[in-house]
């Protein structure tokens, strides 16, 4: 930044820049996927080149969830509480077709899909996904991020 | 809220009630464990299954024994291709076909794969979990060599469907041998890595040395097999004790532990490892290259079509790629070739009004495999241990009941014995050394 | 023991228990009653069949064209190295045998998924409950007269079946 003494940006602008860089994840693995999500959060493809490489296992802290796998009805619940516990702004990725609609599944056990259980920002399909799909989804999340229309009404005084 | 739980009728009111998963990153997200503890000590254990119940059983049921194939796949994610060898070898004791010397050989080598990257990720995972990460990106570093090969081969990395009833659907990847010689060489070294670091941990020693341990009788009793049960000093190895394939020709050794505790069921799957990649060599050295194509120049399939019209039999057709080394002049050491059993070879499909009907013959529904009536029970050597199917058939094209023995269901149920007594901590090694794989524990 | 022999020792122990023989893709397979299932394998656990290991325990839904569950067992026997395949009928209507809790450690697992799956009870089991699905399922999932595709939520979702 040499020869630079100033930068001018929108808040918006360095929010989203901000958000989309520092993603802290909450990995919600059940089944298949959590295979690739390893390889996707390991050396060979490592994760952490887009700022996603630090896992939270508290929904408090995290605020991206990545629900890897099959979620069945028995699960249902639970990923609702974990998504209810999570604060705002948070973003949910469904990995894997089990996850996006249920994939192969579609019997008595199987939720058909988890945006029928929490609204879902970026759908990866795959049984399972590649790493590089992964890797693709996340920076289509990253987008998103950084387009967001922020919600000021926090800001507003009482 | 449904009626109360065996541990919290039965709790003491002084004690507490602690809930470890299904969402805890030791719980492999789908195993729930209630614990009734006293401070730190656990009095009392429920484990709570299910939680990735996907009605394999009950889908199977609905599918044809060829597309049920794919679902075999997600059962021990870990190893899918020893779970595609389980139900092909069981459909070919049902069918009563037996299987091209080449196409043996390449599930040994497929099979012995899957089975080192098994015990890489149970490792892996259970070290992590015990605060050594290095070990874990180590491990998955490994894992991606041998992925590479079977994804140079199958084209798929880990849901492969590559085994078939009959046979596989290819012939190894012209570059293969590259491939195993790099991935056992990266392994070797990986495993060698390993040992350094954790064999003489006093950290991983004090949380594994004696916690979780279990007498013969007890892993007999719960029907423990594969790893578990060896790591109590039983030799029982089903490609040892009923071989299969090939492995009667292959010389490895059977690892056993001592006294059937977390690191004895560690450095049982360690040992393993080095076997399991002592066999590849061996089968690198027993199969012999794939034959070579014809030569000539090969013709498009539509080509070859208005050819066929015109009376003239094509030379060689060429096939898209993702049917890459299944062509016919191939396919003869690959699989069995009968119609009722195999897929017919694409380039008859293509050109010939017999392939055309034998290919439609085979997919359409009532047609294709079908088993005479009857039941029948095989098992591999899983990544877990015996991993057995039972199948009734009722003579039509789906089974009538399919049935899988998982191994790590009979390991999982003994978890409440084994922490009964211990430290909430000593739970994430006893757990993580079982190797639970919830497509495989739940269905 | 031969396979020959093996059957007719066991078939000599267990007396009028066992109904029938029969051979599977070349695999003993005895029948039992169902009301002698857990002196039966009490027997076979013992020396000299020393069947110590129960490999498998399932249940094939045969109401539609029958009236009857059958319950299979896969017995293991490590010193001798041979399986063996056990196969007791009960009425579908009120399915019910013996726990056989006590003899086997994982036989309380593998009875309850049996009791999820097909709704067959086991007498004397302690604590037969749901262990594949949830408290609140209604049927058992694998019976034939269950649909395939009936899902049970535990919560609302969002529109969907």
């Amino acid at each position: 930044m040499s020869g630079f003494d100033f930068l001018t940006t929108r808040l918006e602008t360095a929010l989203g820049w901000g958000r989309k860089f520092s993603l802290f994840h909450y990995p919600f693995i059940t089944a298949c996927c959590g295979m690739e999500y390893m390889s996707a959060a390991c050396a060979h493809f490592d994760i952490d080149r887009f700022g996603a490489g630090l896992t939270r296992f508290s929904p408090r802290q995290a605020d991206l969830l990545l629900v890897v796998g099959t979620v069945t009805h028995k699960l249902a619940p639970v990923l609702r509480t974990v998504y209810d516990q999570m604060l705002e702004p948070k973003w949910v990725i469904a990995f894997g077709a089990c996850a996006v609609s249920g994939g192969i599944y579609r019997n008595y056990a199987v939720v058909q899909g988890i945006d029928r259980i929490v609204p879902v920002d970026v759908y990866i399909p795959g049984c399972p996904p590649r790493p590089e799909t992964v890797l693709d989804g996340l920076m289509k999340l990253q987008d998103k991020i950084q387009n967001q229309k922020q919600d000021w009404r926090w800001a507003r005084k009482p | 809220m449904g009626p109360l739980t065996r541990i919290q009728r039965e709790a003491r009111p002084e004690s507490m009630l602690l809930n470890m998963g299904p969402s805890h990153p030791a719980m492999h997200g789908t195993i729930r464990i209630m614990l009734e503890l006293d401070a730190e000590k656990i009095l009392n254990a429920e484990v709570e299954v299910g939680y990735l119940h996907r009605g394999f059983e009950k889908t199977c049921e609905n599918k044809t024994f060829f597309n049920l194939l794919i679902y075999t796949d997600r059962l021990n994610y870990v190893s899918p291709l020893i779970n595609n060898l389980g139900y092909a070898m069981t459909m070919e004791k049902m069918l009563g076909v037996t299987v091209p010397e080449r196409a043996q050989l390449i599930r040994v080598l497929m099979s012995e794969i899957s089975r080192v990257s098994d015990h890489l990720t149970c490792l892996a995972a259970m070290t992590m979990e015990c605060g050594a990460f290095t070990v874990f990106l180590y491990m998955m570093k490994a894992r991606e060599f041998l992925w590479d090969v079977i994804e140079f081969t199958a084209g798929a990395r880990m849901t492969t469907s590559y085994i078939r009833i009959g046979g596989v659907r290819a012939d190894l990847h012209p570059d293969w041998r590259a491939s195993v010689s790099t991935a056992i060489r990266e392994t070797r070294r990986v495993l060698q890595d390993v040992s350094g670091l954790i064999d003489q941990n006093s950290i991983f020693l004090g949380r594994t040395r004696g916690v979780g341990a279990i007498s013969k009788e007890d892993a007999l009793s719960f029907g423990w097999t594969g790893p578990c049960l060896r790591s109590t000093g039983i030799p029982y190895d089903v490609r040892k004790a009923h071989p299969y394939l090939v492995y009667d020709r292959l010389s490895f050794e059977v690892p056993v532990g001592e006294f059937g505790d977390n690191y004895d069921r560690y450095s049982v799957r360690m040992r393993e490892m080095e076997q399991s990649l002592r066999l590849i060599e061996q089968v690198a050295v027993l199969l012999p290259d794939a034959p070579p194509l014809p030569a000539g120049p090969a013709v498009e399939p539509a080509e070859a079509v208005r050819g066929s019209r015109r009376q003239r039999t094509p030379g060689r057709i060429r096939l898209s790629p993702n049917l890459e080394g299944s062509e016919k002049e191939r396919l003869d050491g690959l699989a069995a070739r009968s119609p009722s059993v195999g897929v017919p070879a694409k380039e008859d499909t293509y050109t010939s009004m017999e392939g055309l009907i034998s290919h439609f013959l085979f997919f359409m529904g009532g047609k294709g495999i079908r088993p005479p009536k009857g039941d029948v029970y095989f098992s591999v050597e899983g990544g877990n241990g015996e991993l057995g199917f039972y199948i009734v058939s009722d003579g039509t094209d789906r089974p009538y009941r399919l049935h899988l023995r998982a191994p790590c269901f009979h390991v999982v149920a003994a978890l409440e014995q084994l922490i009964k007594g211990r430290l909430i901590a000593d739970v994430i090694p006893t757990f993580g050394s079982m190797n639970m794989i919830g497509g495989e524990l739940d269905r | 023991m031969g396979p020959e022999t093996l059957i007719d020792a066991i078939r000599t122990k267990l007396g009028p228990a066992v109904e029938g023989v029969a051979d599977s893709c070349g695999d003993p397979v005895l029948i039992l009653r169902s009301d002698s299932v857990r002196a039966s394998m009490a027997a076979l656990r013992e020396a000299p069949f020393d069947y110590a290991v129960l490999l498998d325990l399932t249940c094939v839904d045969f109401a539609a064209p029958e009236g009857r569950l059958e319950l299979v067992y896969h017995l293991f026997s490590l010193s001798r190295n041979v399986r063996l395949r056990l196969k007791a009928s009960l009425p579908a209507a009120d399915p019910a045998v013996e726990t056989l809790v006590g003899l086997w450690k994982n036989a309380e697992w593998l009875e309850r998924e049996v009791f999820d799956m097909f709704g067959v009870r086991f007498e004397g089991h302690p604590y037969l409950r749901r262990i594949l699905t949830y408290e609140g399922f209604e049927g058992h999932p694998l019976r034939k007269t269950y649909p395939w595709r009936l899902a049970q939520p535990r919560i609302p979702l969002k529109d969907g079946e």
